[in-house]
């Protein structure tokens, strides 16, 4: 920050005088306080899974680790199996980045390298309308809207053409895995956009200006002074991307069919972990049952923090093993 | 239940109790009792709260719509002056209470079976029929069975899609009370619980993701409740009941269900699959659930107060809002009952 550039008044130069002493006091209050923000943090985290543990000890030792393994979830005899809601929430959080991904890389590769300054701003601002739509309101319109036209449109178009292969095989409802994979990619292009853009934009120009002097055109350019530079910060936005997506409830409980069973075809409906306990937990009397859906919490907890581990390992190999290219 | 249990429905408790409280500080001198439960009688509550206010101006109502399985946790823990349950409570969850918990039925409702066929004719169904869509033994609409029922009416050749409640629900009690009843199958198989492992079927959340499934694919065949039925004008069957009638799902033929079926002196009744010629077979009431023994007396006297209004007045505004009420007989049963509330 250039000191210089404008000195400051005498009235202004006393005010800093008198702040200066009492700062090495506020220094330390405001370091102290910080310090106990960021460890409040972990602290709730611990806390969080620590509540879930508990509340759910009585159904860990009844069922053990059967509980990840088997698929039967019979609230009347009590038997309790996650598998299927393992399989939806992951299933359907990979359909929603293999769709959501692309879409929100090239929209925020558009808006920071190729778009027309005066374009810009107004699809940033309907990108993050998106954002603001309620989940439950999106639900609805993909029960009332999406479902009906995936059926009767895409929906039989897949089927004629990779009908073949189990993922595109058996009756078409409209609600199932592949409609709730689509509804979550529609909530989580707005983060993915929104911190791709930022990512990109602070991809400093003499990168790009570097490659356009070597004669890059302007793929090349995007390729390789840009994209590779900014991939470790990419790859961030879509971790937080999939945080969302494996969290994401109303919506896809609306439109997922939510019955807990393990099909290829993702035209055959599934179920969430989060859509299992926005559904049940209200009404949920034993204390069996409800500790099931506890470890279910407990279950969508740990896989949230695997799959962001897995992101942090995966980001130090990228770190060490591929160094940014430099232009050939 | 266990320590933490009990300590964090108490929180929850406290914040439903005083929430409210806080807001209304100004209004002071006020009693506010709370109550917490049940969704499907919400909106004949609120009525009752809102008309209530002006029988007695000195008494506040605070009601949270949680869900019976709130309703009842939170009537135990003793966190609300009443709860509210779609579903009678059990043998073991009445013995956690620390004290005799009444049940105080109050309305009732239908469920009743929607479809979507060309033109929507409006045919029947009876108990083996329904039992065998939702065991997913009849799988075509142009079944035999189906056809059997409804000569004159021509079936597509088409799949019947069944579509169920996902969350858990007092709809879906009543439902399954039903067909735990009239098949032994799915008795054994199944059961009867506010949700169930449904051996076939898409799951819809609440009636109107049952409904929003029903009437966007061609075929489907689901269950909603009646109010929300009539609301919405889906066509739904006539049902056969025990006494061999086809019955249209009504008010009438609730109450008339309510009438003829056998009530226990603890009022945990269910009415499914109920006697006499003009009963519709899939119905439930919803009840109130307070302590016998009240701990605060001036609270417990208008709290016998309002069910008194609740179970005369007070049913008599339920017509209006498509609930079924009480048929007299019960009615007397039930007044007698709440005047032996102790304070």
């Amino acid at each position: 920050m250039p000191v210089v550039a404008n000195p400051p008044t005498l009235a202004a130069r006393s005010t800093i005088d008198r702040m200066a002493p009492a700062s090495g006091v506020g220094d330390k209050i405001f370091k102290w306080l910080t310090l106990a923000m960021a460890l409040a943090v972990v602290v709730l985290v611990f806390l969080v899974g620590w509540q879930l543990a508990r509340g759910s000890s009585l159904a860990i030792q009844k069922f053990g680790f059967h509980f990840l393994t088997t698929s039967t979830w019979d609230p009347v005899a009590e038997q309790f199996g996650a598998l299927p809601f393992i399989y939806g929430t992951a299933v359907s959080s990979l359909i929603a980045l293999i769709i959501a991904v692309p879409l929100s890389i090239a929209t925020a590769l558009f808006l920071t390298e190729l778009a027309p300054l005066w374009i810009r701003q107004p699809i940033i601002s309907l990108i993050e309308m998106l954002a603001a739509i309620p989940s439950v309101i999106l639900g609805l319109w993909g029960i009332f809207v999406m479902i009906p036209w995936l059926r009767d449109h895409p929906f039989p178009v897949l089927k004629r053409l990779f009908g073949w292969t189990p993922l595109f095989d058996g009756p078409i409802y409209g609600t199932s895995m592949l409609a709730g994979g689509i509804i979550i990619a529609i909530m989580i292009l707005p983060i993915i956009t929104s911190v791709s853009r930022e990512i990109l934009r602070s991809v400093p120009n003499l990168q790009r200006e570097a490659a356009y002097a070597l004669g890059a055109t302007r793929w090349e350019v995007t390729r390789i002074a840009v994209l590779s530079y900014a991939r470790k910060g990419l790859f961030g936005a879509v971790i937080l991307g999939l945080g969302r997506a494996l969290g994401e409830t109303m919506a896809v409980t609306m439109v997922i069919g939510n019955t807990p069973q393990i099909r290829a075809s993702l035209f055959a409906p599934g179920y969430t972990l989060a859509s299992v306990i926005a559904n049940e937990f209200t009404e949920a009397t034993t204390d069996v049952y409800l500790q099931a859906l506890f470890e279910i919490g407990l279950v969508l907890f740990g896989i949230t923090i695997l799959a962001n581990l897995l992101a942090q390992l995966l980001l130090r190999t990228m770190g060490s093993t591929m160094p940014p290219r430099a232009v050939q | 239940m266990t320590k933490l249990d009990q300590f964090s429905s108490k929180i929850l408790g406290l914040v439903i109790a005083f929430g409210p409280a806080f807001a209304g500080a100004t209004a002071s001198a006020q009693m506010t009792m709370n109550g917490a439960g049940a969704t499907f009688p919400y909106p004949i509550y609120s009525k009752w709260f809102d008309e209530y206010a002006k029988v007695d101006p000195s008494v506040r109502f605070n009601y949270q719509s949680i869900g019976s399985g709130g309703g009842q946790k939170q009537i135990t823990a003793q966190t609300v002056d009443f709860g509210a349950s779609d579903g009678p409570m059990s043998d073991e969850n009445l013995a956690k209470a620390p004290g005799k918990i009444l049940h105080i039925p109050t309305v009732a409702g239908a469920d009743v079976v929607a479809y979507n066929l060309p033109g929507n004719p409006v045919f029947k169904l009876d108990a083996d029929v329904i039992a065998g869509i939702f065991l997913g033994q009849i799988k075509k609409w142009n079944d035999p069975k189906i056809a059997g029922l409804n000569p004159g009416i021509t079936f597509p050749d088409q799949e019947i899609v069944v579509v169920h409640r996902s969350d858990g629900s007092g709809t879906t009690y009543i439902w399954t009370d039903y067909l735990s009843k009239i098949s032994a199958e799915w008795k054994q198989k199944v059961g009867t619980n506010t949700s169930v492992n449904w051996p076939t079927g898409l799951g819809g959340k609440g009636n109107e993701g049952v409904a929003g499934q029903v009437k966007q694919t061609p075929g489907a065949l689901g269950y909603v409740e009646l109010i929300y039925a009539i609301q919405n004008k889906m066509p739904y069957a006539d049902v056969k009941n025990s006494a061999g009638k086809f019955v249209k799902p009504s008010l009438e033929s609730i109450t008339a269900a309510m009438a003829t079926a056998q009530i226990p002196d603890d009022f945990r009744f269910s009415v499914t699959n109920a006697p006499g010629a003009t009963s519709y077979p899939i119905c439930g009431a919803t009840w109130l659930l307070v302590y016998e023994q009240q701990k605060d007396p001036a609270k417990g006297k208008k709290l016998v107060e309002f069910l008194k209004w609740a179970l005369t007045k007070g049913e008599d505004m339920a017509k209006d809002l498509d609930y079924a009420p009480l048929p007299n007989e019960l009615r007397e049963r039930v007044l007698k009952r709440v005047d032996e509330i102790k304070m």
